[in-house]
C-alpha cells in the first residue's frame, strides 16, 4: 500500500519535473540558463524579458493569428459535420443507411496516404492556403461516432413528438438534440480544438509562406530546426541573441499554457469522452 | 410488381428522410473529396507519375510492380524494415502494458482525493502538443543538459544524447510512455470500476488477499478490454509514430530512427533533386496492406484463445 503510493508520487514527479523546469526556465536571465545548465528548482535572476520579446516578435504574433484563423474556420465546420454524420448514423429505419454508413466507416481504416493527400490539396487549389488546415480532416469518423453514441441516448419519444408536430429533422437536431447532448459536444469541441492547436506535419507540407504558418510550426523552427528566423527577422537581432535560450523556454510556455489552463477544468469531460468512444471500441 | 414496390419503397423513403440525406449529403462531398478522391490518388504507384502530367496523364508503370520491386531492392530496404519493426514492436513490449500497470496501481488507492491528483496529473502531459515534447528532449538532452546532468550523479559522462544512436530508441520509447500512460489508463479505469464488487467480497470471504484478487478477479476482467485494444494496437503495427521521429532524428541517427514513414517523406519531400512520388506512394500502399494483415491476424488470434474481437 505505501510503496505503491510512493510509487504513484514519485511517478507524479517524473511527469510533473519537466513541465516545471520548462517554466522556471522561461523566467530565468539567459546568463544563469547558459552558464548553470541542468537542474533548476526555482526561477533564477528573475526577468520577463523573454516573454516580452516573444509577444511582441511579428513571426511568434502571425502565429497565433494563423491558428486562430484555422480554429474559427474548422471548428464549426468540424462541428457541424460531426452533428450532422452522428445524427444520420443515429437514426433509424433509412433505406440507404448500411451503405452509406459503410461508406463512412470504411476511411477508418483505409486512406490515401501521405503523397495522394498532398497531390490532392494541390489539386484543389488549396496549397499555400489556410484552408489546406482547415478542408482536409474536416470530420473525424472518431468523433462522429462518439456523437451518434450521444444522440443515441436521447429518448426516441422526444423525437417522435416534435416529429408530429410538425417539426423536421433540422429542428429536431437544432432544438432538442443539441441542448441534450451539450457535455457530449464540449468534448468533441475540445478534441477538435486540440487537435488543431497542437498539429504541425500537414501544415509544414501543405504550406510554403513563413507568415501563413501556425504556431506549432514557428515554434518547430525556433526550437527544433534551430534555425535563425527569429534573428532575420527581428531588426533587434541583439536583443533575441541576449535571450537566445530563454525565449525557447518562454514560447513552449506560451503554447501550451492555454491548453494546460484550460485542462483542470475540462478533464472530467475529456474523461467521459474517452468512455463513450470506448464503449464502442 | 418488384420494381414499382421498390421505387414506391424509393418515394416513401425519400418522403420520411429528405432531411437525413440533406444533412449527410455535405459528409458525403467531404468524404469523396478528401477520403476516397485520395484512395484513387493510390493508382499512381503503379504508374511513372509526373507532377506536370497528372494522375490520368502520367504512363503506366512497366512492370506494373515497378515500383514495388524498386521499394524491396531499395538498399535503405533493410534498415527501415528493421527499424519500423523495432521501434515499434518496443513501443508495443514496453508502452502497452504501462497504462494496465498504473491503471491497477491508481485503483488499488483508497484515498480518493490522492486517486484524483494521480491522475489528473498524469493525464497532462498527453495534451503537450509533439513540438514541444520534442523541443523539450531536444534541451534536456543537450550537452551538459538535464539527462547529463543525472548521469553525472550516476557517474556517467555529458553528451548530446539526442546526436547518440545508443539512446535515440530509449529515449524515443520513454517519451512516449511519459506522454500517453496516464492518457491510456483511463479505458482501463473505466473497465475496473466495471468489475462486480461482489466478486471481491466473495474472494475475501475465501481469505484471497489483495495479490490474489488481482490475478484472479480484476485481471480476468480487464482481459476483453485489454485484447481489444491489443488487436487495435497491432492493426497499426508499422505506424510509428513518424512525426516525432521527424522532429527527432539527424543525419548521425538515421541508422537507428529511420522507419518507413519518415523514409516515404524524404523521398516526396527532398531537400535536394526531384521528388520520388510514385514510390513513396507504393511504399505508403505497402505499409497500409502490411497493417490491415496485422490487424486480421491478431483479430482471428484473438477471436480463437479468447473470444473477444472487433469483427
Amino acid at each position: 500500500m505505501i510503496l505503491n503510493g510512493c510509487f504513484l508520487i514519485g511517478l507524479c514527479a517524473v511527469t510533473l519535473y519537466p513541465i516545471w523546469y520548462v517554466l522556471c526556465a522561461s523566467f530565468t536571465s539567459n546568463a544563469y540558463l547558459v552558464s548553470h545548465p541542468g537542474f533548476l528548482i526555482m526561477p533564477h535572476e528573475f526577468t520577463l524579458g523573454a516573454y516580452k520579446l516573444a509577444l511582441t516578435h511579428p513571426l511568434l504574433l502571425s502565429g497565433y493569428k494563423n491558428i486562430m484563423l484555422v480554429l474559427m474556420l474548422a471548428l464549426p465546420l468540424n462541428m457541424l459535420l460531426t452533428l450532422f454524420a452522428g445524427y444520420f448514423m443515429a437514426s433509424k429505419k433509412v433505406m440507404f443507411k448500411p451503405l452509406i454508413m459503410s461508406l463512412i466507416l470504411f476511411t477508418m481504416f483505409f486512406s490515401g496516404g501521405m503523397i495522394p493527400a498532398y497531390l490532392n490539396v494541390r489539386d484543389l487549389g488549396l496549397y499555400n492556403t489556410l484552408l489546406s488546415l482547415v478542408l482536409p480532416g474536416a470530420l473525424s469518423v472518431y468523433n462522429a461516432i462518439i456523437c451518434k453514441t450521444a444522440i443515441e441516448a436521447v429518448p426516441d419519444s422526444l423525437k417522435e413528438a416534435a416529429y408530429i408536430d410538425g417539426a423536421n429533422d433540422v429542428v429536431i437536431l437544432g432544438r432538442i438534440v443539441v441542448p441534450l447532448i451539450k457535455p457530449t459536444l464540449a468534448v468533441l469541441l475540445l478534441y477538435y480544438g486540440v487537435g488543431h492547436w497542437n498539429s504541425w506535419f500537414n501544415a509544414s507540407i501543405y504550406l510554403r509562406d513563413n507568415d501563413k504558418l501556425p504556431i506549432q510550426n514557428i515554434m518547430r523552427s525556433i526550437l527544433i530546426a534551430n534555425s535563425n528566423v527569429l534573428n532575420s527577422a527581428a531588426a533587434e537581432s541583439d536583443q533575441v541573441n541576449q535571450f537566445a535560450e530563454s525565449i525557447k523556454y518562454a514560447t513552449i510556455i506560451l503554447t501550451t499554457a492555454p491548453i494546460l489552463c484550460i485542462y483542470p477544468f475540462v478533464q472530467k469531460y475529456f474523461v467521459k469522452g474517452v468512455m463513450i468512444g470506448a464503449v464502442k471500441g | 410488381m418488384m420494381t414499382r414496390s421498390f421505387t414506391q419503397r424509393l418515394q416513401r423513403d425519400w418522403s420520411l428522410n429528405k432531411w437525413k440525406y440533406l444533412m449527410i449529403l455535405p459528409v458525403l462531398i467531404y468524404l469523396a473529396l478528401f477520403s476516397y478522391k485520395p484512395m484513387y490518388g493510390l493508382i499512381i504507384a503503379f504508374k511513372d507519375f509526373k507532377i506536370t502530367r497528372g494522375i490520368m496523364g502520367s504512363s503506366w508503370a512497366d512492370p506494373w510492380y515497378k515500383w514495388f520491386a524498386n521499394f524491396v531492392t531499395d538498399p535503405y530496404f533493410p534498415r527501415v524494415i528493421k527499424n519500423t519493426f523495432l521501434l515499434s514492436g518496443l513501443t508495443i513490449l514496453f508502452g502497452f502494458p504501462a497504462p494496465i500497470i498504473l491503471a491497477l496501481l491508481i485503483n488499488e488507492v483508497r484515498n480518493k482525493s490522492f486517486k484524483r491528483t494521480v491522475q489528473t496529473i498524469t493525464y497532462m502531459p498527453y495534451f503537450i502538443s509533439l513540438v514541444v515534447l520534442c523541443a523539450m528532449i531536444k534541451v534536456f538532452s543537450m550537452q551538459d543538459g538535464l539527462f547529463s546532468q543525472i548521469a553525472n550523479s550516476f557517474g556517467g559522462a555529458s553528451q548530446n544524447y539526442l546526436a547518440n544512436p545508443r539512446y535515440f530508441r530509449v529515449i524515443y520509447v520513454l517519451s512516449d510512455i511519459w506522454q500517453r500512460v496516464g492518457w491510456d489508463s483511463i479505458i482501463y479505469l473505466a473497465a475496473l470500476s466495471a468489475i462486480d464488487q461482489e466478486q471481491y467480497e466473495a474472494a475475501k470471504v475465501d481469505g484471497a488477499n489483495r495479490f490474489k484478487q488481482m490475478i484472479y478477479i480484476t485481471l480476468p476482467g480487464l482481459l476483453p478490454t485489454i485484447m481489444i485494444l491489443f488487436i487495435l494496437r497491432m492493426g497499426s503495427i508499422l505506424n510509428v509514430g513518424y512525426e516525432k521521429i521527424l522532429l527527432l532524428y539527424n543525419a548521425t541517427t538515421y541508422d537507428v530512427a529511420d522507419v518507413i514513414s519518415t523514409y516515404t517523406y524524404r523521398l516526396s519531400f527532398p531537400t535536394s533533386g526531384s521528388p520520388m512520388y510514385s514510390k513513396s506512394t507504393a511504399i505508403g500502399l505497402f505499409n497500409t496492406l502490411i497493417n490491415i494483415v496485422f490487424l486480421l491476424l491478431t483479430n482471428a488470434i484473438s477471436k480463437k484463445t479468447t473470444d473477444s474481437g472487433l469483427f
